[in-house]
Parts: C-alpha cells; structure tokens; sequence
C-alpha cells in the first residue's frame, strides 16, 4: 500500500491545496470557476435548511409524513432536494420511545442534499469511534440525557443508504405552522445528537 | 481495509466535541478549495466519479496525512493520491509547487504521461438493479463474514464475525470491494442488519441496538 508522502518536513494543507489548485489549472484539468461554483453551492445553497422544510412539513401535513417514511428519496425529491449523497435517503422517526442517532464509522457519510456538508463534532475520531460503542455516554456528553426507557438505535452508514432522523415535535407548537417550525430544526436534531428546539 | 480509517468502537479518541451551532461550513477558504479540489480530481485522475476508488485513498493515507491535516486535508492528501495513482501528477509534484509558493528554488518533477484507469461507470451513482433474489429476506439471523481483506471494504473491523437480523433490504448497489480497484461493479444486494450491542461488546455493554448496511457478499448464514 502506498502513501501520500515520504519522510521530511509536512508542509501545510493549506499551502498544498494552493500548489494542487495551480497545478490542475495550468494543465487546463479543472476550471477554476467550476471550483468555486461546487465551494458556493455548499456555503450558500445546500445546508440544514433543506433538512428543516423536509421535518416541518411532515409534521404538520400527516400524507407527507406517511410518504417520507415509507419512501424518503422520493418525498424529499418532491420538495426539490436531490444529489450526490443523497440517492437513497432513509428517514426514520424519533419517538418518545426509540431514540435514532446517525454516524459513518469509516469515513463520514451524511446526506448533504438535505443536511449540506457535516459539521466538524460528526468527522472527529471521537464521534466515530464511540458513538458505536456508548452512545447514551456520547450522547449525554453531547447534551442528550436520554431516559433509560429510551430504545437508542445507532445507524452506521456502512453503504451509499443514508439516514435522516425526523424528530419529535416539540410540546407546544400545535399552534405553529409549517413556516413557524423550520427555525426549530436543527442540524443536530436530524442527525440524532439533539432533540428540535423549542419555541 | 483495516486501517486508520476503521474508526467504530476504538479507543483513545477522548471526549467528544459539542456542536456548534454557528460553525461555517469551511473555517478557513482553502478547505473549501480542498473540497472542491478533492471532487474534481477524482473525475480527473479516474474519468468518472469513483467514490469508492476515492475512500481507498483516504484509507491508504499514512497516520499524519489522514489525522493531522484534518478533515478537508485528508480530502486533497486523497486527491493527490488518486493523481498520483494515475500519473497525472508525477510524485512529489505538489510538494515541489508547494514549496516554490514560499519561495524555494526548487525543480519541479517532469510532467509525467498519465495513465488513467479505462473505467466509465455503468450509470450515474451507485444504485443498480440486479437480476437475481435477495439471498436474505427481512428478518433472517445473518452472520457478517469475519474477513481482513488488503483492499477496500465497507465492513467495519468491529462487525465481523458478529450475528444479526435483516431489518431492511435496501436496493442493490455497485460493490465497494472491487469498485474501488477498477475491478467492476459488481452489483450487489444491500442490507440494513440490526445487531445488539451485547453481541457487538459483550455482556456489560450499554443496551442499545445497531444497524449497518451490508452487501450480500459480507454476510452468511448461520447455522
């Protein structure tokens, strides 16, 4: 098996980025506003925000919810979010009964047409490797104390499946609409290390 | 493949790092270049996507290139290790570019004939049809194969050997093993198999249940 590199001094990842950037460019292999195009997609279009529309319309329009549960790729694609890592989404619900908390041991698969890009907590080995382990530690590390009645399911995203956790709707929202709830749902709460906010 | 990148359930890591609900996407600009660098040498090195070819890279990076250039570093030491694999970049290429950057006199290495894979994905992504039944139905006991291949694999270290039921089929899928090598697709039936976590850690365990998907290659039957 070989390496990227040798002995000798590490030069920062930054300053390589730059060197890789330039020596692509100079070849004409790769465009560089292509680059930028994929950079601005993910800063600016692709993020939990899509994720929150998915979770709050199903929790205010029970057909939709019935629909995402039963086939998540297809209902989420009826809302306009579809893409690499996102071929086949699998929604699961929690309740206050079965707790999901998602996670890619291997390497860091996330669903970024709903979710964007993974926050750094999700990437770190610590996550990674302990999550699979002694999530109910990991989780009240995180913020979570769960109850010990609480089912917790782990999903190891071992595959191109990828999960997205619909959670419980908070207590006292029945009065909200579907517009009202989006700012509820976080990040966090679709992956399974949080519960959605509350008003 | 065994390696650093076969995280689940080791030990050592610490605590874990609470969100942060306000984190940017890219902390600093040439992550984002990384990412965007990293995608777009996978088309170039391998002239298609080849996601698994790219998750071979990130698993043959040495301890320093995968941990200590974290997560958008590890995405261009990949990247480079696709070109190079490819020679579309000759080795030491980019350090040399690096280091000219900073302004060192250094000879830069020749420009090197690449030689791409002949590969082209049978379709766009990874999901496929297969012609042949599911050889386990829902709620079958299955058995993950306890293997240690040299080469890509999506079966964690921590599941082989352990038992389980099939919870989901999930469609079928190009297979990682020989995907990753330019061997073929070879596509395979995928499943959601659940494992308790006494099976998984043993009696004093924390309860809880686990699910992994598995392609049908990875799993047989017990007995």
């Amino acid at each position: 098996m070989t390496t990227t590199r040798g002995q000798g001094e590490r030069l920062p990842a930054a300053l390589r980025t730059e060197a890789l950037e330039q020596l692509l460019t100079e070849r004409g292999l790769i465009d560089p506003k292509v680059m930028n195009g994929i950079i601005t997609t993910y800063e600016t279009s692709v993020g939990p925000l899509n994720g929150a529309k998915v979770v709050a319309k199903a929790w205010t329009d029970p057909e939709y919810r019935r629909r995402l549960l039963a086939d998540g790729t297809a209902a989420i694609k009826e809302l306009g979010f579809s893409g690499q890592q996102g071929e086949h989404i699998v929604v699961v619900e929690n309740t206050a009964t079965t707790h999901n908390v998602v996670v890619c041991t291997l390497c860091s698969c996330y669903p970024w047409p709903v979710l964007g890009l993974p926050p750094s907590w999700y990437k770190d080995p610590a996550y990674r490797a302990r999550i699979v382990r002694e999530p109910r530690t990991v989780l009240a590390e995180m913020g979570l104390v769960l109850s010990d009645d609480v089912r917790i399911v782990v999903r190891d995203s071992t595959s191109e499946v990828r999960w997205l956790v619909l959670p419980e709707r908070p207590a006292g929202t029945e009065h909200l609409s579907e517009e009202e709830l989006v700012p509820l749902v976080t990040r966090d709460a679709m992956v399974g290390v949080a519960k959605a906010g509350t008003p | 493949m065994d390696g650093i990148a076969d995280m689940g359930g080791t030990r050592g890591w610490g605590p874990v790092h609470p969100p942060r609900p306000d984190e940017p996407v890219f902390e600093e600009p040439w992550q984002g270049k990384a990412f965007a660098l990293a995608i777009l040498s996978s088309r170039v090195a391998c002239g298609g996507i080849n996601t698994d070819a790219f998750r071979h890279a990130l698993e043959r990076l040495d301890r320093a290139a995968y941990l200590d250039d974290g997560y958008y570093g590890r995405w261009i030491n990949a990247g480079e290790l696709l070109l190079t694999d490819s020679t579309v970049l000759a080795p030491g290429a980019v350090d040399a570019r690096a280091r000219s950057l900073r302004g060192e006199h250094v000879r830069e290495p020749a420009v090197p004939e690449p030689t791409r894979p002949d590969y082209r994905p049978a379709a766009e992504g990874s999901l496929r049809t297969v012609d042949t039944a599911p050889a386990f139905a829902v709620g079958r006991r299955v058995r993950a194969r306890d293997m240690s291949p040299a080469g890509h694999t999506r079966l964690p270290g921590y599941l082989r050997g352990r038992t389980g039921v099939v919870e989901l089929v999930q469609p079928a899928a190009v297979l990682p093993d020989t995907n990753a090598h330019f061997l073929g697709e070879n596509p395979q039936h995928v499943y959601s198999v659940r494992f308790d976590s006494y099976e998984l850690w043993g009696a004093d365990a924390e309860p809880f249940a686990l699910t992994a998907e598995l392609y049908e290659c990875y799993l047989e039957t017990t007995s």
